[in-house]
């Protein structure tokens, strides 16, 4: 008789039976069903996806995960994930789903830049006693400012500039449906971007009205599903986004299985409970460019001109589809790598297309420049934004802000098991299991979000001391202060940042 | 005493010593003429501020028998990029006067292009082709030259004025162009220590675009992005030096933005968020909307500058003062410089010395006509 | 070189005009050396380092104004400056006295270690920055008119008063009070507002003890400097002073 499958476990889960003190917690705690209980834990490690919620809440530590230590013959060409990958689909017919980003081993721009630092010719500021400026603003910027005399031996703008949303720092939370996170998770994000002065992003879930007071934190997104999407909903929130494209499924649609469409899920997308939501590839009144200008002004009437943001996947031709959203209208363009994250999308488009954010962020503001209009948009950097180190070079390559959503996610105990899929997610977080989804209380995820983005912050000051500078606006696009590091020259040429030692 | 014969003492003296550049700048503000005598004379206080790799001065209302032409002082490496450059210009301009600036040869002074001054106006008809202001059309020219023209750089275009700098100890300039010699209701002055650009003539102070001289002391990190915000507006950055990206920002800001200068002043020394906070509306507003449309203009890392142009001479510092700046006043004139005791030197008895804060201007406005 | 114009029992007169800081200062360091205990210097314009290094209880009078760095390293002599002063006085200075009958620049007091510095009018940006003491070495810097941004940053010890007289309608010092400061204590006389302090400082009522201290002080200020006192009282101070001493211990995560 045949096993139930043919693909050997990722995992082995190994319990130390001396150390176990029977109290169950991990068969309580594990949302893949690892672990039954006879007299004592005992573990099935093919349902195990190395989410370590059990190793963490075991109160004797006994619980400990290792990857399978079954040995394949090598082969540089079949890596193991690739021969899984075949006996899945010979098993069951369909594409292979995961979660999260990208993880194979493309490089990473990020991790051959290096940053500039000032020493004898130009001081270094100290950002704990001296000024240092992380305000930020997200918006259309005119071409210049119309100064007058006011009458009382002052001056005043004749075109006071509006429609910007102020960030106290240039880091947000990118856009995580409702349905692909739990409610809790929306909570906790809004009530850390409030806390710290920045924004979430509701993504194309819809906004559930529990988090209707925090509209001045949050940026409702308007998808091609329009999940949620309703004038109260485009008038809550400081800005709308049309969501084209994700990073880590570029010009494919969005699937959320219906196991995750819960009541609340389903009144708040206005689609039945269980039925799959579907988010169509392209918005379908959304066929070229000037359908987009279409849509980016009737959202403006809707909402009173607020900003508009326009979120795509990097791919080949970013600077041109970039310079195409910037002249139909919109005052903000996201951009998300192919590093991006993601509740489902098929691996094979998640690990193979698009390109990294960081070449996409260089080749969209060096156009945006060379074209004069660069003021007309802010750009946000999103895809792969793993630490302080990366926001500052995003800023330095020319972003105004970048947007965190793997990293908050993780802020809230997620282990990057990429299993968001299944809907079992141990930790409450991309989950609508009542019984999971509780597990995450809202004061504590904040938190938690706010304790990482502070962290970051203060590390963000201490690298803009080291370079001198004393407010954000001067590193952006201040190419200047990076050079690379083992980077090819033709990449390092088309980012436009110069070798180190040069 | 010729002013060789006290330098020259120091120079035997004189060991490296590290310290950062040296500025000093008078107007007459009813428009008396000031010999460039004294500018010089100021900068010789200055002298361990430099480390003799650059140094130069700017000069307004030196020219007043011309003072309708665009003064072009441009050096050439050799005789081919001269007569490329000539070339161009006969084309796109009616040269009245092309000749040698005067120079008197100093040992200490080496390496000396070949120095030339042309005086002139756009041609009408090229003018009426490009559709351009008279102005606007010498910028363009002035970028072209210096990016096409080969071993050949425009250090000055103004009208009226003139930039004089070297590879040298500001004095030992002053003395090869024979500054002196010259009167003009406002001078500005400099000596350099660079580390970040090799010593050629190019990437001494002041820089120079139409009639804005500028000299400046610090070293500016936000040059990367102060410099691709200009190049959207046709601005190209050549000359190697930060420096050169204040030239065009009061340019732009000024001539072409028509921002008042006290504006223009706190656009590059932009007040910090809260205090643009604590203010009234109506300024609140004006600051705000300008630091978010120029805050690619703001100017970050320590600088002091001095600015000449036609109608006046600014003083700026960064809005922490990370360099110094000294200003003082005697009857019609104004002085500012890194140190009080070179406006001490040529005028040991002021009116009134204060030292300007981080961000406030000092402006100097010449009166009536001149 | 540096002219003889005097030579007397009641000290040396030297001409400075037109003479490089190094000749001056050679001749300085000679004459002292010889035991010479009182240098009058005529014509200072910009010369640096006077009294640089100096140790031993000299007196220097200087008629000009000296340039860059004046005392810097100094440990023992006395200056008196008529006239304004540069940047940099009393740089890491570790004994001795410096009188101003004027203004000073930036940067006063940097890292000193001991002795007084006495300026009479305004002082600039970053005075006081990182002074230290040590049992009985005490810095002390008085100013008697008002100060530029940084006021006392990084202080770790020593003594810093700020008196305002002159323009009323000026604060009396910038922003980033004290910023920084884990030691000492800054008396301020005239208008503070909480916005202008360092995040470590806190302003706390004068002590008996302190009033003490500042009323010799002020004494002694007013009698080197000339300055008109009659309208200073030591209940008009208030003392900022640290709060914490390690205000920082929060930042690192392991």
């Amino acid at each position: 008789m045949m096993p139930a499958s043919l693909v050997p476990s990722e995992f082995l889960v190994e319990v130390d039976q001396d150390k176990c003190r029977r109290c169950k917690r991990c068969v309580l705690n594990c949302g893949f069903g690892a672990f039954t209980f006879t007299d004592r834990s005992v573990p099935d490690s093919s349902k195990c996806v190395a989410c370590h919620r059990c190793v963490m809440f075991c109160p004797e530590s006994a619980i400990t995960i290792k990857e399978n230590p079954l040995t394949f013959r090598q082969h540089a060409m079949w890596d193991v994930d690739k021969r899984k990958a075949i006996w899945k689909q010979a098993e069951h017919s369909g594409m292979i789903l995961t979660g999260m980003g990208n993880d194979l081993p493309y490089l990473s721009v990020f991790d051959h830049i290096l940053i500039d630092a000032c020493q004898v010719t130009n001081p270094s500021i100290d950002p704990l006693r001296e000024p240092m400026e992380l305000r930020t603003y997200l918006g259309r910027k005119p071409d210049r400012i119309e100064v007058e005399p006011d009458g009382k031996g002052g001056f005043k703008a004749d075109n006071v500039v509006t429609n910007n949303i102020e960030l106290d720092l240039p880091i947000m939370f990118s856009g995580m449906s409702y349905g692909s996170v739990s409610l809790n998770v929306h909570k906790s994000l809004a009530m850390a971007a409030k806390k710290l002065g920045t924004v979430m992003n509701t993504g194309e879930g819809g906004l559930h009205k529990e988090l209707y007071d925090y509209a001045d934190s949050i940026i409702v997104q308007c998808a091609s599903g329009r999940f949620g999407v309703h004038s109260e909903y485009l008038n809550k929130g400081v800005a709308v986004e049309i969501k084209i494209g994700q990073g880590a499924k570029p010009g494919i649609g969005g699937h959320l299985p219906g196991e995750k469409i819960g009541r609340e899920v389903s009144s708040t997308r206005m689609i039945p409970v269980g039925t799959d939501a579907l988010s169509p590839a392209p918005h379908h009144d959304i066929y070229s460019i000037e359908d987009l200008r279409q849509l980016i002004y009737a959202l403006k009437e809707a909402t009173g001109y607020k900003p508009i943001s326009v979120k795509i996947a990097t791919v080949h031709n970013v600077a041109a589809i970039a310079s195409g959203i910037a002249r139909a209208g919109a005052d903000i363009i996201y951009l998300d790598g192919f590093r991006g994250g993601t509740g489902a999308s098929p691996q094979i488009v998640r690990d193979h297309v698009g390109i990294p954010m960081e070449i996409a962020l260089a080749v969209v503001d060096q156009q945006l420049r060379k074209e004069g209009i660069r003021n007309w948009v802010s750009i946000i950097a999103a895809g792969g934004i793993r630490s302080s180190a990366d926001v500052a070079k995003a800023i330095a390559l020319g972003a105004d802000a970048v947007g965190i959503g793997t990293a908050a996610l993780m802020a809230l105990g997620c282990r990057l098991c990429q299993k968001c899929y299944t809907g079992n997610c141990s930790w409450g977080i991309a989950t609508q299991r009542p019984e999971l989804t509780g597990r995450l209380d809202p004061e504590w995820g904040a938190e938690r979000l706010v304790n990482l983005v502070e962290s970051w912050k203060l590390e963000l000051k201490e690298v803009l001391g080291a370079l001198g500078v004393n407010s954000i606006e001067s590193l952006r696009g201040n190419r200047e202060r990076l050079r690379t590091l083992g980077l090819d020259s033709t990449t390092s040429e088309i980012i436009d940042v110069r070798p180190a030692g040069s | 005493m010729a002013f060789g014969d006290q330098y020259s003492k120091w120079r035997v003296d004189q060991e490296h010593v590290a310290s950062a550049c040296g500025l000093s700048g008078v107007i007459s503000q009813d428009g008396h003429r000031i010999g460039g005598d004294v500018i010089i004379e100021s900068m010789t206080v200055l002298h361990d501020r430099g480390n003799g790799l650059g140094g130069g001065f700017a000069g307004y209302g030196i020219y007043p028998e011309m003072k309708d032409l665009y003064a072009m002082h441009i050096m050439f490496e050799d005789a081919s990029g001269k007569a490329a450059c000539e070339e161009l210009l006969s084309e796109e301009m009616e040269i009245t006067l092309g000749e040698e600036l005067p120079t008197k040869p100093i040992p200490r002074i080496t390496d000396v292009p070949l120095l030339w001054r042309y005086f002139g106006q756009p041609r009408k008809e090229m003018l009426e082709a490009s559709g351009m202001t008279a102005d606007d059309f010498m910028v363009a020219l002035v970028m072209r030259i210096n990016t096409v023209v080969p071993g050949t750089f425009v250090f000055s275009s103004g009208k009226n004025m003139g930039v004089f700098k070297a590879v040298g100890f500001a004095e030992d300039v002053g003395e090869f162009f024979r500054v002196s010699e010259y009167e003009g209701h406002t001078w500005i002055g400099h000596g350099r220590f660079p580390t970040n650009t090799p010593g050629w003539w190019g990437g001494a102070h002041p820089f120079n675009i139409l009639d804005w001289a500028v000299v400046h002391n610090g070293e500016i990190s936000s040059y990367g992005t102060n410099k691709r915000y200009l190049e959207m507006f046709g601005y190209t950055c050549t000359l190697l030096t930060d420096t050169e990206v204040m030239a065009y920002l009061f340019d732009l800001l000024i001539r072409k933005h028509e921002l008042p200068m006290e504006v223009a002043c706190k656009v590059m020394a932009a007040p910090f968020w809260k205090d643009i906070d604590k203010m009234k509306e109506v300024p609140r507003d004006l600051y705000r909307s300008l630091r978010m449309t120029y805050s690619s203009a703001l100017v970050n890392g320590p600088f002091a500058v001095l600015v000449g142009h036609q109608r006046g001479l600014v003083g700026l510092n960064d809005r922490i003062k990370l360099r110094p700046l000294v200003a003082a006043t005697k009857d019609d004139r104004l002085y500012v410089s890194s140190e009080e005791s070179a406006i001490r030197q040529v005028c040991p008895k002021p009116d009134t010395v204060w030292a300007p804060r981080g961000g406030e201007p000092v402006i100097g406005v010449l009166r009536g006509d001149a | 070189m540096a002219k003889t114009i005097k030579q007397s029992s009641n000290g040396t007169v030297l001409e400075a005009k037109g003479v490089y800081y190094r000749q001056l200062n050679e001749q300085i360091r000679e004459r002292i050396g010889q035991g010479e205990k009182d240098i009058t210097l005529d014509g200072v314009n910009g010369q640096r380092y006077i009294g640089g290094g100096l140790t031993d209880g000299a007196v220097i009078t200087i008629n000009g104004v000296p340039g860059n760095d004046l005392g810097a390293f100094m440990n023992g002599p006395t200056i008196i400056v008529n006239d304004n002063a540069q940047d940099g006085v009393a740089n890491t200075m570790n004994a001795g006295k410096i009188i101003v009958k004027g203004h000073a620049g930036d940067v006063v007091g940097y890292a000193m270690r001991g002795g007084k510095v006495f300026v009479s009018g305004d002082v600039g940006y970053r005075v006081g920055i990182h002074m230290k003491s040590f049992k009985e070495q005490v810095p002390v810097i008085v100013a008697g008119g008002h100060a530029g941004d940084f006021f006392g940053e990084y202080m770790a010890g020593g003594i810093l008063v700020l008196i305002g007289l002159g323009n009323s309608d000026k604060p009396v010092a910038g922003d980033y009070l004290g910023t920084g400061m884990h030691g000492g204590v800054i008396f301020v006389r005239g208008k503070i507002d909480e916005d202008q302090l360092g995040k470590e400082v806190r302003v706390f009522q004068t002590t008996d003890e302190e009033k003490a201290t500042l009323s010799t002080l002020l004494e002694e200020f007013g009698s080197d400097t000339g300055a008109d006192m009659s309208a200073v009282k030591v209940e008009d101070f208030v003392a900022l002073k640290p709060f914490s001493h390690r205000p920082y211990g929060n930042l690192y995560v392991y």
